[in-house]
């Protein structure tokens, strides 16, 4: 049903893999409409508790595919109609979702990466700000995210001068969750990913949602959304069972609900 | 109370009467129908002495994603005119007792407008709302220009009905078409905690209270400040007036009866 990537479901982890690994991923307008389109089944979908999206091939994603770009074409209709809704759909995820970034990011591949809630980047992966080579501005959210990540300094740096990062620059940066040698990787991130799946789900959305407002919000409002969270994560069946689990000196048993 | 509605469904919660639109799988779109019988449910709660608040919400994932548009696209303005139907919201909006409005997903078209007839909205983080109308061809019929206008003011209400843009429960809460906003799983709580504690207040002076801040929408200042006094005075004719000075002076709560 996809063209451009493919999608799986295996372990309650949802994975989306970029797939067109001979372009380096870049990403087309179709591209653009099934991560959304994956993003949002993967949501709503009761049996995925965590997504993962990686590149096939040597790259995470080269981002936009220039050959689609001339003279007529208006950047900002293209952020508008296909950019920014991927974006906010990853943003929105209610769900854990990891960017298993196995080689290089850039440009809007890179924005894409931000976007996503966990790093895990390969020892081969990289991260490029291209977008000022070609004379643009990083787009996607990604001057949105970097600042808060790395902080501005930093973010600057990077967007302005469009170095690439390798991936132990990045982790000092702290742009990755964490570092794999290439002949662990496929391994690690399962088992990362199978672990975020395995934690109570709705504690995470509610972590991830109290996490986003705490940059728009007033102290005092995120005092009240930190109670109106725990009275949701404390109905869950799953705070049952921590609770349960501790008394009874177990690992609990989270059944995302 | 025996529920024989087919479109919506009526409860009692304490002093509550709740009324939800309930053909989830339209997302509750308004027919003729449902507005008969959300009329009849409020009339009959306003009646109903043991009842101090409505609730009025959606089953589903959306308050109500408009009227239901197959019902009146044969229609001509005779039809309009001799079925009167927009009588039957104008009764809505003479409910004397406070509504509140529960809206979770879409209010847009005549859901907005009936949302827009409650006295407070409370909303889910995902409301949205918004005049659609002009998509169609038509405009708003039920109060849509004319209620949001009161509310935000004409450029905004301009920009929202030219455009057919849809508003974010942010942006609601930002113009004060809404109240507050609420993660969904607890929207109805909320809801019902705040209709509690409306509904522990004494009945008339919340019923006169509604009566003179409607009055400020289209009267004149002067009128409504005559109104306003006349319903202070008349205040003191009950028997609930007594009773909450008299437990402020004894230092107590006041036990009131709405009488």
């Amino acid at each position: 049903m996809y063209e451009t990537i493919k999608v799986e479901v295996t372990n309650q982890v949802a994975w989306i893999k970029l797939s067109r690994p001979d372009k380096l991923n870049a990403i087309t307008a179709q591209m653009n409409k099934e991560i959304l389109q994956s993003v949002k089944a993967a949501g709503k979908n009761d049996q995925v508790r965590c997504i993962v999206i990686t590149g096939e091939g040597r790259a995470f994603c080269s981002g936009q595919d220039l050959t689609g770009v001339n003279e007529d074409m208006d950047h900002g209709k293209v952020l508008r109609d296909l950019y920014n809704p991927m974006v906010l759909e990853i943003h929105h995820c209610d769900k854990p979702v990891i960017a298993a970034v196995n080689g290089v990011a850039a440009g809007a591949g890179m924005s894409l990466a931000l976007a996503c809630d966990f790093r895990l980047l390969s020892e081969k992966a990289s991260f490029v700000e291209s977008f000022i080579h070609v004379g643009l501005v990083p787009d996607a959210g990604n001057l949105y995210f970097l600042p808060k990540l790395i902080g501005h300094a930093k973010a600057l740096e990077l967007a302005i001068l469009g170095e690439k990062i390798n991936s132990s620059q990045a982790e000092e940066l702290g742009l990755a969750t964490k570092v794999f040698n290439d002949n662990i990787w496929q391994e690690e991130v399962a088992s990362f990913a199978e672990r975020l799946a395995a934690l109570p789900t709705t504690a995470i959305s509610l972590i991830k949602k109290n996490l986003k407002s705490s940059w728009n919000i007033t102290f005092a409002d995120s005092l009240e959304k930190d109670a109106q969270s725990q009275r949701i994560a404390g109905m869950t069946s799953d705070h049952k069972e921590g609770v349960k689990a501790f008394i009874e000196k177990r690992k609990p048993s989270f059944q995302g609900r | 109370m025996i529920n024989n509605y087919e479109y919506i469904q009526t409860s009692i919660e304490g002093r509550i009467g709740m009324i939800a639109l309930n053909r989830p799988d339209v997302l509750n779109a308004l027919n003729r129908t449902m507005v008969v019988e959300i009329l009849s449910a409020m009339e009959s709660f306003d009646q109903d002495e043991s009842i101090r608040v409505i609730i009025l919400s959606g089953n589903g994932r959306a308050f109500a994603a408009g009227a239901d548009i197959e019902e009146m696209s044969a229609d001509g303005p005779i039809d309009f005119e001799l079925l009167n139907q927009f009588k039957n919201w104008d009764r809505i909006a003479s409910i004397k007792k406070p509504i509140i409005a529960v809206v979770q997903g879409f209010a847009l078209g005549g859901g907005f407008e009936l949302a827009l007839c409650c006295d407070l909205i409370f909303a889910a983080d995902d409301a949205t709302f918004g005049f659609p109308e002009v998509n169609l061809g038509v405009m708003p019929g039920a109060g849509g220009t004319q209620r949001l206008t009161k509310l935000v003011g004409k450029t905004k209400a301009m920009e929202w009905l030219f455009t057919g843009k849809r508003i974010t429960a942010n942006e609601a809460l930002q113009f004060g078409i809404i109240n507050s906003i609420f993660a969904k799983e607890i929207l109805i709580e909320e809801a019902l905690k705040a209709g509690g504690m409306i509904a522990s207040q004494a009945p008339l002076s919340i019923r006169f209270i509604k009566e003179a801040v409607l009055k400020a929408v289209d009267t004149p200042l002067e009128e409504g400040m005559h109104f306003e006094r006349k319903n202070f005075y008349l205040l003191f004719s009950s028997e609930d007036q007594k009773e909450g000075m008299r437990a402020f002076i004894e230092k107590r709560n006041p036990d009131f009866k709405g009488r």
